[in-house]
């Protein structure tokens, strides 16, 4: 019971560590805030022709989107930021279990990636005034927790790309996120790709958060209604998050042989 | 005698790209994606034992296998072969155990340099389960002693001299109370009054905590005030193991009778220390 809480007071070194560095980089925060929300207003704005509906599935895809694609990148990128600000090593030899770390990242990633997309929502919301008495908003946040499960199984995957080629992992990360946005119907339905693309937004967990938020906020679907495609979404991310460490701790073995848990230059 | 460090014939070999291949010969499939490689050795064989309370020096010259050996006794680095234990705590098999009981402070401080000294060490506090008001109080005591001043503690670190922020890194390796404390080339470019301060409260931490110190430098004079013994690390091998004394004392001879450390460090290794020093902006 005593090293639970140790471990869990640990995660909070993250959470409040990432917390000072966005403070101190308040600049690159408020120029990064104003472009996602001027981004999400543009999607927005190309489905005003196909009427309120289409607006809102716009602005369904960029939210979940924004929020999905920053628990990623901010779990991904654990490691290459490590690396970048010298601190990989004092980090990995702190007497803690890896999980720990890494789940400390994903604290944070949650907490700032619903700031942002709360931010981004507000804006949009005040800039289209949508009409959003029909949406089951419970069931929007419910299909966003059980989603950032299956996302920080995949993150702790990719983290392990930059652990392992310190540098071209980090640009790996990159390719991996693209292609997620590219499969799962983030702006469009996923039966517009390509016949061999399909098979892939299959086993994209942003494919049921998507179809499942769309139907809380768009139809107001109940919990019961959008259950079938939160329970893929939970099944993913039981299944993701032990891989996801267990490939990490694969990849810090081999990178602890070769000498690659170090800093840059 | 209570054993604190026991490295039982450790070897390491890194396998490094053969740049001398990689210009002048045709392309071919090999060339594109079968990358050359050579192995190096960084560390061959090496034994030794450290006693509780004791100040060890592993002096070398660039390249020689000295941070190499502190990364494997910190847990970032396996080795290929041999075993190293810090307490009888195999560095290998039992990394949370031998990770509560050392710390670590590099020849770069490991900091995030937009973040102050009080809040890197206040991330260092949690990581290390020490309360943060406790882990405030004693870092501010120890950079006081280093005379470091308190106001600086709320400063961004990139705003500090390189010789502030190692001061900051000695006080976060402290605050934790590591019974093995590494210290790799903690003084390399320093102005000496700061050197000297970390020097004398080196010397002190050995004193009042009974801590056992792993020291690598380059400065001779440093490595004579400090160790208890030294050794000399050369190609990935020590070639000599003994007190700062009997080191000089073996070196002695008609032509010189006192030998300096340097003296020692030319005869064993063949390399002038003046070629092997850093080469650090302040």
């Amino acid at each position: 019971m005593h090293k639970l809480l140790y471990e869990l007071k640990a995660t909070m070194a993250f959470v409040e560590r990432h917390f000072n560095l966005a403070k101190r980089y308040l600049g690159w925060e408020i120029v990064d805030l104003v472009y996602i929300l001027v981004n999400g207003l543009t999607i927005v704005l190309i489905g005003v022709g196909g009427g309120p509906q289409q607006m809102l599935y716009l602005a369904a895809g960029a939210l979940l989107w924004e929020f999905l694609s920053v628990l990623f990148h901010e779990v991904s990128e654990s490691v290459s930021w490590e690396r970048w600000e010298g601190t990989i090593e004092y980090t990995f030899m702190a007497p803690i279990r890896r999980a720990t770390h890494l789940f400390g990242m994903c604290f944070y990633a949650v907490i700032y990636g619903s700031i942002r997309t709360i931010f981004v929502l507000g804006g949009m919301a005040l800039f289209f005034k949508f009409d959003l008495s029909q949406a089951n908003l419970f069931g929007a946040l419910v299909v966003l927790f059980c989603s950032s499960i299956s996302f920080i199984g995949l993150g702790f995957m990719a983290a392990v790309l930059p652990l392992m080629s310190p540098e071209k992992g980090s640009q790996a990360t990159h390719i991996f996120q693209a292609i997620v946005l590219l499969v799962s119907g983030v702006y469009y339905e996923v039966s517009v790709l390509p016949a061999w693309l399909q098979p892939f937004s299959v086993i994209s967990p942003a494919t049921y958060t998507l179809r499942a938020a769309r139907a809380a906020l768009l139809d107001g679907a109940s919990l019961a209604d959008i259950w079938p495609d939160l329970r893929i979404l939970l099944l993913i991310g039981i299944l993701l998050i032990p891989l996801g460490l267990k490939v990490f701790s694969i990849g810090e073995r081999y990178a602890m042989k070769t000498g690659k848990l170090k800093r840059n230059g | 005698m209570t054993i604190a460090l026991q490295c039982d014939r450790i070897s390491k070999v890194f396998y490094e790209k053969d740049e001398t291949k990689a210009t002048g010969t045709p392309l071919s499939y090999r060339r594109l994606f079968r990358r050359e490689r050579v192995p190096v050795y960084a560390v061959r064989e090496t034994s030794f034992t450290v006693e509780k309370g004791e100040i060890f020096g592993i002096l070398g010259p660039n390249g020689s296998g000295k941070s190499t050996l502190i990364r494997i006794i910190a847990t970032l680095l396996y080795p290929d072969e041999g075993t190293v234990t810090v307490f009888g705590n195999d560095v290998v098999k039992q990394q949370l155990e031998v990770r509560r009981m050392i710390n670590r402070v590099s020849v770069e401080a490991a900091f995030f340099k937009k973040l102050s000294a009080i809040e890197n060490l206040n991330y260092a506090a949690r990581l290390y389960g020490v309360n943060t008001k406790i882990a405030r109080q004693r870092s501010l005591e120890i950079l006081q002693r280093l005379g470091f001043k308190e106001q600086k503690a709320f400063v961004s670190l990139e705003n500090l001299s390189r010789g502030m922020q190692q001061k900051v890194a000695i006080a976060r390796a402290l605050f934790t109370a590591p019974v093995l404390l590494l210290l790799d080339e903690p003084t390399t470019g320093l102005d000496p009054k700061s050197k000297r301060d970390v020097q004398d409260f080196v010397k002190e931490v050995q004193e009042k905590h009974d801590a056992t110190i792993i020291l690598t430098t380059h400065d001779m004079a440093e490595a004579e005030r400090l160790c208890d013994r030294v050794a000399i690390i050369d190609d990935g091998r020590f070639v000599a193991l003994d007190t700062p004394a009997g080191l000089k004392r073996k070196l002695q001879s008609p032509q010189n009778p006192a030998p300096t450390m340097d003296d020692v460090f030319f005869a064993l290794t063949g390399k002038d220390l003046a070629d092997e020093l850093p080469d650090l902006e302040d």
